[in-house]
């Protein structure tokens, strides 16, 4: 079990950075559910199997398909391939590197200075617990998640709806007599 | 009727109120409806409220209407006391100002600001009432300040004349200096007593302080300061005649009714506080006596009809100073009320004068008008022989005699105060006649279009009347011995005895100040009607109009204030133009702006530096949390 | 180095987070921005994941349930963004979007 571990968490940071580092869009998005289905593993391995459903059915299923139908609606060429290689050049992501690299290292000095380690077996939490909990004390996360998706719909909805070009009537006119 | 106390002052603020909300949409006939209307009712409960106090003889009414306010032991309220003393002024504030009032529809019927004119009378009577009503210091000097701020409004009221608006100023900051030193005076007696309740303070003060107590002299002193300020009275005396530049019935009001009375009530009110003060008393003799002389010189030269008046009241107050400076409390107040009378009505008969004649104030353009004005001409004449002291007939002899008679026989008597009182009386009847000639005898030089109408004439009649009798409440002890007014007063003003030695001899004393009246009237009739060539002559002569020149300028007081004061500062004051002060708040403000250019700067717009910033915030916290 | 599952599982969260941060702060893709977003998501929602497995309670499973919730509004709400920015500026350029700049 805990190789599996192992083995899904380098899938996951290697696939990751690779989606980090394509030009091409799609090439990055087919890591990214490579690196997604990773972390469903380590779900998996940390006792939470429906969470690792989950993780497959929304991440890797709907956000990625919604982004790649955006992607087709955009009507990429290879010409922004090129862009997108000209804009990722060492001057610009070394800084950011760094900087992050500060932050990961104070976060693993954080991780290190707690308890000591000590193994424990996983024990997995099963789905009618997190059903009983999700319904129980959380019932009101559940409903503030419900209105939340309801505004993300209306929102989406609204952004989304391809404006009429407002011109002036009297210009519109004029362009039709043209 | 002293639960209605409360709305002798109310009425005139309400009616102010409704006019300074409505007025500009209401019509005239009811614009002054509620102008004269409010005055007039508050002079109805006066009246009445005055006959219940003769008959009852009470000490005092006393209304206490709420709590002004409650801090740290100092509990002011909102409340009236009314004794002999407010009542006389109440009187003559409310019945005097009810007929200006009443002339004032007729006399400012044209103009266009004719709500906001009753809006400002009615708050300066309101202002005044409050003032001489007040139980405690502090609301006396709400009163004060009221009427500082109406003189204010009231004589810059033709403000579209800078000339009006500079004498506004004028008036308001010379009457300032005096409020300042006043209100310090009130400051030193609410540390020493812990109250500003005018009886506590009368009961207390002659416990706490013994007689020539310095801190007694020094609060003696600042209340004349400010005494000194609102009443017109030397060295602050400077902004009554050029308070001439507001519409007649104001200088009526002024003069008779408000505002430089405030000063001798205030003395009167505060006479205890005197008496353990000789100096500060004495003081105020000295004062009244060289105002009077000063003032009355000045009124000599003046050709504006109203300045003479102006300065005739300078002098006349100077009088008042002058009785309650020796002591003679009830006669100052006696003729405080004379003096209201007679000059309210000669304020309104030259007002009607003005008027008939196209604003024209200069007398050396009037003349003749006996025929064409009877009316106005027999009342100011009264209104001038009251102000002569001419005797026996008019009130204004008794209540100047007496002030003379105990400037002279009082126990703080002197001979040479006596000696400024007696020539003061001969000037004043000089310069009296000397208008009474200029204006209404001679030939006439300007044409008259504009005869005075039932509403001004009415006023005029009522206060002729009562300045002819108003005097004989109070008659001398060998001419019928009448002392209605001194035995009104007793209660609260303490009365004087004359010494023994000249008593015997009182009547020779009267008969010199009849003569030195009627002496002033043939003087003026010499001079302006029998034979005008002795002028000539003594115009010719440089002296003579040197002096004429300094006396007219009201004795150089004006540019020795601008040259000792103004010039000074205005120098100053160019110096200073960039305020050094006020560079160091810009500089706040710029360093503001300066943060605000920088800082704009971050809104790139760049959507990575602000993920970027917020990055470094998180290590910059964390970092700060793991040190910690 | 002897480390327990836990805690290797939290390093890892937090490896993903970095990766994600960098990303947003090299690329200048709009789209690539919003991926790397999900990303960052997705490691938190991991290390809740790792506190729930760690107390045995069903706490950290609901709270990824409600991240996920979250993510997928983002996403619908962002990429509705993004095609109203293609179509306004032609371009995908998240620097482009600057005219409210101070």
């Amino acid at each position: 079990m805990e190789l599996t571990f192992y083995i899904a968490a380098a899938v996951a940071i290697l696939s990751t950075i690779m989606v980090i580092t394509r030009y091409n869009i799609i090439h990055a998005l087919l890591y990214l559910v490579v690196s997604f289905l990773a972390v469903a593993v380590v779900f998996f391995t940390l006792g939470a199997p429906f969470m690792a459903a989950l993780e497959i059915i929304i991440y890797a299923g709907a956000i990625v398909v919604l982004i790649i139908f955006v992607i087709m609606m955009l009507n990429l060429t290879q010409e922004d391939v090129q862009r997108e290689k000209e804009w990722l050049k060492p001057s610009v992501w070394v800084g950011p590197a760094i900087l992050s690299a500060v932050l990961l290292a104070e976060l693993v000095y954080i991780v290190a200075a707690g308890t000591p380690p000590q193994t424990e077996a996983v024990v997995a939490v099963d789905a009618r617990l997190v059903g009983l909990s999700l319904f129980g004390p959380y019932i009101l996360g559940v409903q503030l998640c419900g209105i939340l998706l309801t505004a993300g719909i209306v929102g989406a909805y609204h952004l989304g709806r391809q404006k009429k070009k407002v011109i002036h009537r009297f210009l519109q006119e004029r362009s039709a007599a043209a | 009727m002293e639960n209605y106390i409360w709305l002798i002052p109310a009425l005139p603020f309400l009616g102010s109120l409704l006019l300074i909300l409505f007025g500009t949409r209401l019509s005239r006939a009811l614009v002054a409806i509620l102008g004269v209307g409010s005055v007039g009712f508050s002079a109805l409960i006066t009246i009445l409220l005055g006959l219940q106090f003769l008959s009852e003889k009470p000490a005092f009414y006393q209304q206490e209407v709420w709590q002004w306010f409650s801090v740290a032991g100092f509990n002011p309220s909102i409340a009236f006391h009314l004794d002999a003393l407010s009542i006389v002024f109440i009187f003559v504030i409310t019945f005097v100002g009810f007929l200006i009032h009443l002339y004032s529809t007729a006399y400012m019927a044209d103009d266009a600001d004719f709500s906001r004119f009753f809006a400002c009378m009615n708050l300066f009577v309101g202002s005044m009432l409050m003032l001489v009503m007040a139980d405690n210091l502090l609301l006396l000097y709400l009163g004060w300040e009221g009427v500082g701020l109406c003189s204010y409004l009231l004589i810059g009221f033709w403000y579209k004349e800078p000339a009006n608006g500079y004498a506004a100023r004028k008036a308001f900051i010379i009457t300032r200096v005096g409020d300042t030193a006043m209100a310090i005076g009130l400051f030193i007696l609410f540390q020493t007593f812990g109250t500003l309740n005018i009886q506590a303070i009368l009961t207390q003060a002659p416990e706490v302080w013994s007689v020539g107590a310095q801190m007694a002299v020094l609060v003696g002193l600042l209340l004349l300061g400010g005494a000194v300020g609102k009443s017109g009275q030397l060295p602050l005396q400077t902004w009554l005649p050029d308070a001439m530049a507001g519409p007649t019935p104001v200088s009526a009001l002024i003069h008779a009714a408000t505002m430089v009375t405030a000063g001798v009530y205030l003395i009167a009110r505060m006479y205890v506080i005197f008496e353990l003060a000789p100096l500060a008393q004495t003081m105020v003799a000295v004062i009244g006596a060289v105002t009077l002389l000063l003032a009355g010189f000045s009124a000599l030269t003046q050709y504006d009809l109203k300045r003479v008046l102006a300065y005739s009241t300078i002098s006349q107050i100077g009088y008042m100073f002058l009785a309650l400076g020796v002591g003679a409390w009830s006669a100052g107040i006696f003729h405080f009320m004379i003096h209201a009378f007679f000059k309210a009505l000669l304020f309104l008969c030259a007002g009607a004068i003005i008027l008939a004649l196209h604003h024209e104030q200069d007398m050396r353009k009037m003349g003749g008008l006996r025929k064409s004005m009877p009316v106005v001409f027999w009342t100011f004449l009264i209104g001038a022989a009251s102000l002569a002291a001419l005797p026996i007939i008019t009130s204004g002899f008794y209540s100047k005699d007496q002030i003379l008679w105990y400037t002279l026989a009082g126990p703080n008597g002197n001979i040479w105060l006596y000696l400024a009182g007696l020539f003061g009386a001969f000037i004043t009847s000089v310069y009296t006649f000397r208008m009474v000639f200029m204006t209404f005898y001679g030939a006439p030089k300007t044409h008259l279009d504009h005869p005075p109408g039932k509403l001004i004439t009415i006023p005029l009649v009522i206060l002729a009347i009562l300045s002819l009798v108003g005097g004989f409440i109070e008659l001398p002890h060998n001419f019928a011995h009448l002392a209605l007014f001194s035995d009104l007063m007793a209660p609260v003003l303490p009365g004087i005895t004359a010494n023994e030695l000249l008593a015997a001899n009182e009547w020779l004393f009267q008969v010199l100040a009849a003569v030195v009246s009627l002496g002033g009237v043939y003087v003026a009739y010499l001079f302006y009607q029998k034979s005008p060539g002795m002028l000539h002559s003594l115009e010719r002569s440089s002296l003579a109009m040197k002096l004429h020149r300094f006396w007219f300028s009201g004795w150089g007081f004006d540019a020795l204030y601008d040259n000792l004061l103004v010039r000074p500062y205005v120098f100053l004051a160019n110096i200073n133009k960039r305020d050094i002060i006020d560079s160091f708040y810009t500089g706040l403000a710029r360093m503001a702006e300066g943060f605000h250019v920088m800082f704009s700067q971050t809104q790139s717009g760049v959507l990575r530096n602000y993920v970027a910033g917020i990055v470094v915030g998180a290590i910059m916290i964390l970092t700060i949390s793991l040190l910690l | 180095m002897s480390v327990s599952t836990m805690e290797a599982a939290l390093l890892l969260a937090g490896v993903l987070f970095m990766l994600g941060l960098i990303s947003v702060l090299i690329r200048r893709n709009i789209i690539f921005m919003l991926i790397s977003v999900e990303i960052m998501l997705n490691a938190a929602g991991l290390a809740f994941i790792v506190a729930g497995s760690k107390w045995v309670q069903p706490d950290g499973q609901v709270m990824f349930i409600f991240i996920l919730t979250m993510a997928a509004a983002e996403v619908s709400v962002g990429l509705a963004l993004i095609l109203q920015i293609y179509h306004q500026l032609k371009t995908l350029d998240s620097d482009a979007a600057n005219f409210m700049k101070g």
